[in-house]
């Protein structure tokens, strides 16, 4: 389980740029030089310009982008597979960027497990060596790591499998095996590299729902990366948005699909099923005085898919929306729900007319 | 003209004394530490007289047995098994037994020095591309260089016996397997080097767990091209004192026996052929794993 005491990661004033003097560039850089600027004067690239991210304990932390804005990049400084050019990074309160050699190596065996986009699980190892990979070299005797081991194979479906080599294994499987070998590991941040990126759709789903699962019971803290924006609103407790390694936008799947920051995210939401996200909160038009709940209700945080599911069963007409303690805290009916549903640009009207004005 | 017809070389003079200087300063040299040399390689030579003694004085039955044994444990394969039992029984059977057992008793040796050596070696020029630069030409000058050019400098240190040409089919046979290992490690996929990073791996742990064993075919081929080329260069060797197949193919090159030199060349090939067979299938069957693919 994860270290009650564990203090999320902070990413403070992060940069990273490529290239053979790249310390000497990073003061332009932050006075305002820009990407294509340092490449064409100085050959120097730049993988991520002033990053902050604050990740709190036992969230899932999607990063979000395009293949080149900087995620694979970003993700690899929490464990400093490549170091920054400047900036902090705090794991649990310490500084990831001024550890040393042997501090770095205990602090990647205890601290972080990562799972990547092409598995990279040892060919030569079937599915219980690939498991205790991380344990065996933390040193934890044999016997003790097997017993890990096989209880994480058990829990991601692979019981039965322990004996098979990886070429043997579907990708799914073989991401199942990654993902094992990561939480045999207990460590507190779990970092997912594209994970289910290689993945066929109908199995990347079914990967999710091990993943999200899985989290109820483990509450470690998940950096995850995608390309997927579907992906990343169905994960994230929190999302950033990467491009051309800047961060244009963070915060809830609520707050992506409800207030893109700028063109760029508002082109990417427009694309998304929005009934899966958006909850019905946002679309509530307010309770009037006196409403009196039926016996149907919708919680708050329900998504308008799942509230138009239960309005479609029950009679016409508005359905309160309740709150934690019961108490309603708005009304929804299938009109507003509908609207929602298929209007692209932002909050929902209040009075149903959005769909009349859809058709 | 006289420069355009004829290369305007050192002058005559000169170029005896360079030779000169340069022989008589190596003589020094064999004069000064020829003994320590010698001394330092003793214990080889022991380890070399050891094996041949257990080669030729352990009953014939014996040997087969354990040949055979070594190539079902290798390759498990009973066909390999059978053609190393008729070409030992043949071998036999013309009178080449003594020899034979000498010369797989040498390669024996060669191959475990160049292993010794040699996977060192590799291992530290794949870590370090100036270390690569500076080693291969060495090893392309150990390659193309005619081997009894540096036969020479060591029959003068350390005279003629089983020493100096073990120490000369070593220089010949080890470079394939300093180049394959170099080259193995090389290849590993960074993904899984990666991971392994990830997960707080030392080096040592990198080097054991995935580097070696995912470069492990390239390396068993560096074995088996080493090997051949211990025995191509065992005639080359009887040159200088090394007992075994080469002698009888050299005394049939100096008398024209033709025979002689066929029977014994052919019991050459066929040892080749059993070494190779026995060590490809042993790697292959160590690889078992990547033929396996998901359908």
């Amino acid at each position: 389980m994860a270290d009650h005491h564990f203090d999320g990661i902070k990413i403070r004033n992060l940069y990273k740029i490529f290239g053979s003097n790249a310390a000497t560039h990073v003061e332009a850089v932050r006075n305002g030089l820009s990407k294509a600027e340092l490449n064409e004067k100085f050959g120097h690239v730049l993988g991520l310009k002033d990053i902050n991210i604050e990740m709190p304990s036992g969230c899932i932390q999607v990063i979000m982008g395009l293949s080149g804005s900087g995620k694979s990049t970003l993700i690899r400084h929490i464990n400093r597979l490549i170091d920054p050019t400047a900036g902090e990074v705090l794991v649990n309160g310490v500084d990831v960027v001024k550890m040393n050699e042997l501090e770095l190596r205990e602090f990647r065996r205890h601290q972080t497990a990562m799972v990547f986009q092409k598995f990279a699980l040892l060919p030569h190892r079937n599915v219980l060596d690939n498991t205790v990979y991380g344990l065996e070299v933390q040193g934890v005797e044999r016997a003790k790591a097997v017993d890990v081991a096989m209880r994480w194979i058990e829990r991601v479906g692979l019981k039965g499998f322990e004996g098979k080599y990886p070429n043997q294994l579907s990708g799914g499987m073989q991401q199942r095996v990654g993902l094992a070998r990561a939480l045999a590991n207990d460590a507190p941040v779990l970092l997912m590299d594209e994970a289910y990126s290689a993945l066929d759709p109908l199995i990347r789903t079914d990967m999710q729902t091990v993943l999200l699962d899985l989290q109820k019971e483990i509450r470690k803290t998940i950096v995850f990366i995608t390309h997927d924006l579907d992906e990343a609103l169905r994960l994230g407790d929190q999302i950033a948005i990467l491009r051309d390694g800047e961060v244009i936008q963070q915060g809830t799947s609520q707050d992506i699909v409800l207030r893109p920051a700028d063109d760029y995210v508002a082109n990417f939401v427009k694309e998304v099923n929005r009934g899966r996200v958006v909850h019905v909160e946002a679309v509530m038009a307010p309770a009037r005085p006196g409403f009196s709940p039926d016996a149907i209700t919708i919680p708050a945080g329900t998504t308008i898919e799942d509230a138009m599911r239960v309005i479609a069963k029950g009679p016409d007409g508005d359905v309160a929306v309740v709150g934690p303690t019961g108490k309603p805290i708005g009304v929804v009916n299938l009109r507003q729900l509908a609207g929602a549903m298929v209007n692209s640009h932002g909050a929902a009207s209040h009075d149903g007319g959005s769909l009349a004005r859809a058709l | 003209m006289d420069w355009f017809y004829e290369f305007p070389h050192m002058n005559d003079d000169a170029l005896r004394n360079l030779k000169k200087a340069i022989d008589e300063g190596f003589r020094a040299f064999t004069r000064g530490y020829g003994d320590a040399i010698e001394g330092f390689f003793s214990p080889l030579q022991h380890f070399l007289i050891a094996a041949e003694r257990f080669m030729t004085h352990t009953p014939w039955p014996i040997i087969t047995l354990i040949v055979l044994a070594v190539a079902w444990g290798a390759s498990r394969s009973w066909k390999i098994v059978l053609s190393c039992l008729v070409t030992l029984l043949a071998i036999g059977y013309f009178d080449m037994w003594d020899d034979t057992m000498r010369t797989i008793s040498m390669i024996f040796v060669c191959t475990l020095l160049s292993i010794a050596i040699g996977i060192p070696i590799g291992i530290l020029m794949s870590r370090s591309d100036r270390l690569q630069r500076l080693v291969n030409p060495v090893l392309d000058v150990m390659q193309t260089m005619p081997s009894f050019v540096y036969l020479i400098p060591v029959v003068m240190l350390l005279g003629i016996g089983k020493v100096p040409g073990l120490i000369a089919v070593v220089i010949y046979a080890i470079p394939p397997m300093i180049r394959l290992t170099d080259l193995g490690i090389r290849l590993v996929d960074k993904d899984v080097l990666e991971a392994a990073d990830a997960f707080g791996s030392s080096s040592w742990q990198k080097l054991k767990n995935v580097q070696l064993p995912l470069a492990l075919p390239t390396i068993m081929a560096g074995i088996n091209q080493t090997i051949m080329m211990a025995l191509a260069m065992v005639v080359i060797a009887s040159m200088i004192g090394v007992q075994g197949l080469g002698q009888p193919v050299l005394k049939a090159i100096a008398n024209q026996y033709f025979t002689l030199g066929i029977f014994n060349g052919l019991a050459i090939v066929g040892i080749a052929i059993i070494f190779d067979r026995v060590s490809q299938a042993y790697g292959k069957r160590l690889q078992k794993h990547r033929e396996i693919v998901h359908g």
